[in-house]
C-alpha cells in the first residue's frame, strides 16, 4: 500500500521532445496498492506523460538502452534501478543520449 | 538502499560508478577525475604541444561541448590557444539551432568561433541540396555518406582559416566502437587498419588531427555535461534516421548492456589488428583534382561532388569508390606540399573533356 508521492519527472538530451518538449513536470502520483518504485513510475509514465513514439523511451519494463537516469543527481544503477523506491520530493532525470549527428561513413582517421 | 560514499573524497555520497573500474564517485570528484584522464590522453600521446593552435570542431553537441569545455580549462597547463569552428552543412531548422548554442558557447567561454558553409565550399551543395539529389536513388542513407566526407574537409578548411596547427574533434569511445564495427560489416579493410591509434599524424598536407576524448564512454561525457551544467544542443539531425551508424548503434547497446566494457574492448582490438599483406591498401598518394590525400585518383569529396554535379550521386559510393574520370591509382604526383585549394587545377587531366557538362561544371570551379 503505498501512500501519494509528489515527484518532480525531468527529461534531458533530447528525451523532451517525446513529452511534448517539456523538460520538468511536477507530478503527483495517487496512492495505490502497489508501491512506488521506478518500475512503476515508468508504467505511469508512459500511459500519463509519454505523447509519442514509446519504443524509443521504454523497452520492456525498463528504460531504452542509452537513456540514462539519475535519482536526486545519482545514476540509477547506484539506487537498485528499477527496484528503487520513490521517496515524496524526488527527483528523477532521463537523459537520451542517443542523438546527434554524427552520422557519417566510417572514420577515414 | 542509500548510494555509497565517494570513493576519492569520502565526503560526499557518490553520484555513479565508473564504468571500467567500477570506482563509485562523488559528481565533482567524478569531474575531476575526467578531466585528468583527457589531459593524461593528451599529454601522453603527445596529441597538442605547448603552442599548438588548436581548431576545436564545435557542432553544439554533446561531446563537442564537452570536448571545448575540458580543454579549456587544460589550456593554460597544456600551453595550447583555442579556435572553435562550426561547420553549417545546410540542414534547414536543425544546423541553425545547432549554430545558435555554438555561439552561446563561444560568447561565454570568450573563444573565437569560425563558421564554414557547405554551400560556400562545395559550390552550392548544401545537405539538404544533396539529400534532394540522392532521395530515389535507391539509397537513402547516402546522404550522409556525403556529409561525412565533406564535413571533415570543411573542418580542415575552417582550420586553415584560422591558421590551425592541430585540429580536434570530440568523438567518444562509444563513437570508435562504432565506426570499427560499421567497418566490419562493409569490410572495409583499408579503414579498420587505420581506425585505431590516437590521431592521425598529417598525411599529405593534411593538418594533425586527434580526439581527446576518445578513450572516455558517452554515458561519461553525458554525465560531465550534466555536472558541470553544460549548454549543448540535442536534437537528431533530420537525415540520422537513414544512416547505416544506427544500426551499429543499436547492436553496440545491446552488446554493452551484456558486457560493460565491450565498447572499450572494440576500440582496443580494432588498434591491435594487423592485415595480411594482400588486405594492405596502397600508400595513398593525392588528389589530382585538389591535391588532398587520396588512395585513388581523385579524393573522396571530390569524386563526390563529381557524382553529384554529374546527376548521379550514387556513382562515387559503396565499395568501389570509382568516380567517372578515374584510370586507377594515383599517377606520379608528388605530394610534397598541398596545393592550395583555391586555386583551379590547370592540369589538362584533370579536366574531363568528354563531360557533358563542360568546363562550367561547378564542381571544378568550387574551392575544395
Amino acid at each position: 500500500m503505498a501512500a501519494p508521492l509528489s515527484v518532480e519527472v525531468e527529461f534531458g538530451g533530447g528525451a523532451e521532445l517525446l513529452f511534448d518538449g517539456v523538460k520538468k513536470h511536477q507530478v503527483t502520483l495517487p496512492g495505490q496498492e502497489e508501491p512506488w518504485d521506478i518500475r512503476n513510475l515508468l508504467v505511469w509514465i508512459k500511459k500519463n506523460l509519454l505523447k509519442e513514439r514509446p519504443e524509443l523511451f521504454i523497452q520492456g519494463d525498463s528504460v531504452r538502452p542509452g537513456i540514462l537516469v539519475l535519482i536526486n543527481d545519482a545514476d540509477w544503477e547506484l539506487l537498485g534501478e528499477l527496484d528503487y523506491q520513490l521517496q515524496d520530493q524526488d527527483s528523477i532525470l532521463f537523459i537520451s543520449t542517443l542523438h546527434g549527428s554524427r552520422m557519417g561513413a566510417g572514420s577515414t582517421w | 538502499m542509500p548510494a555509497p560514499q565517494c570513493a576519492s573524497c569520502h565526503e560526499a555520497r557518490a553520484a555513479l560508478r565508473r564504468p571500467r573500474s567500477g570506482q563509485a564517485l562523488c559528481a565533482t570528484c567524478f569531474c575531476t577525475a575526467f578531466e585528468a584522464e583527457v589531459l593524461h590522453t593528451v599529454v601522453a600521446g603527445r596529441l597538442l604541444p605547448p603552442g599548438a593552435v588548436v581548431a576545436v570542431g564545435a557542432s553544439g553537441g554533446k561531446d563537442s561541448t564537452v570536448l571545448a569545455h575540458v580543454l579549456r580549462e587544460l589550456a593554460p597547463r597544456l600551453g595550447i590557444s583555442l579556435h572553435l569552428v562550426a561547420v553549417d552543412e545546410g540542414i534547414g531548422g536543425y544546423r541553425d539551432a545547432a549554430l545558435a548554442a555554438v555561439r552561446r558557447q563561444a560568447a561565454r567561454w570568450e573563444l573565437p568561433l569560425t563558421v564554414v558553409a557547405y554551400a560556400e565550399l562545395f559550390g552550392g551543395w548544401t545537405m539538404d541540396a544533396v539529400a534532394r539529389s540522392t532521395a530515389g536513388s535507391g539509397r537513402s542513407r547516402s546522404c550522409c555518406t556525403f556529409c561525412g566526407v565533406l564535413r571533415r574537409r570543411a573542418l580542415e578548411e575552417g582550420a586553415r582559416r584560422v591558421a590551425a596547427t592541430h585540429v580536434v574533434t570530440g568523438h567518444n569511445a562509444d563513437d570508435m566502437a562504432e565506426t570499427v564495427l560499421m567497418n566490419f560489416l562493409r569490410g572495409d579493410a583499408g579503414r579498420l587498419a587505420r581506425g585505431g591509434g590516437l590521431g592521425s599524424p598529417g598525411e599529405g598536407g593534411a593538418l594533425p588531427r586527434c580526439r581527446p576524448l576518445q578513450l572516455a564512454s558517452q554515458k561519461e561525457v553525458v554525465l560531465y555535461a550534466h555536472f558541470r551544467r553544460l549548454d549543448y544542443f540535442s536534437e537528431e539531425c533530420v537525415y540520422a534516421p537513414e544512416a547505416f551508424r544506427g544500426h551499429a548503434r543499436e547492436l553496440l547497446k545491446l552488446l554493452e548492456a551484456a558486457r560493460p566494457s565491450a565498447v572499450l574492448d572494440l576500440v582496443h582490438s580494432a588498434e591491435r589488428l594487423a592485415l595480411a599483406p594482400a588486405a594492405r591498401p596502397p600508400p595513398p598518394g593525392a588528389c589530382s583534382r585538389c591535391g588532398a590525400l587520396a588512395s585513388r585518383a581523385l579524393c573522396q569529396a571530390c569524386a563526390l561532388l563529381d557524382g553529384l554535379n554529374r546527376g548521379r550521386p550514387r556513382l562515387a559510393i559503396g565499395k568501389g569508390r570509382r568516380g567517372l574520370d578515374e584510370e586507377g591509382p594515383p599517377g606520379g604526383r608528388g605530394s610534397h606540399s598541398r596545393p592550395d585549394p583555391r586555386l583551379r587545377s590547370p592540369s589538362p587531366a584533370s579536366r574531363d573533356s568528354s563531360s557533358p557538362l563542360g568546363s562550367d561544371d561547378v564542381g571544378v570551379r568550387g574551392r575544395l
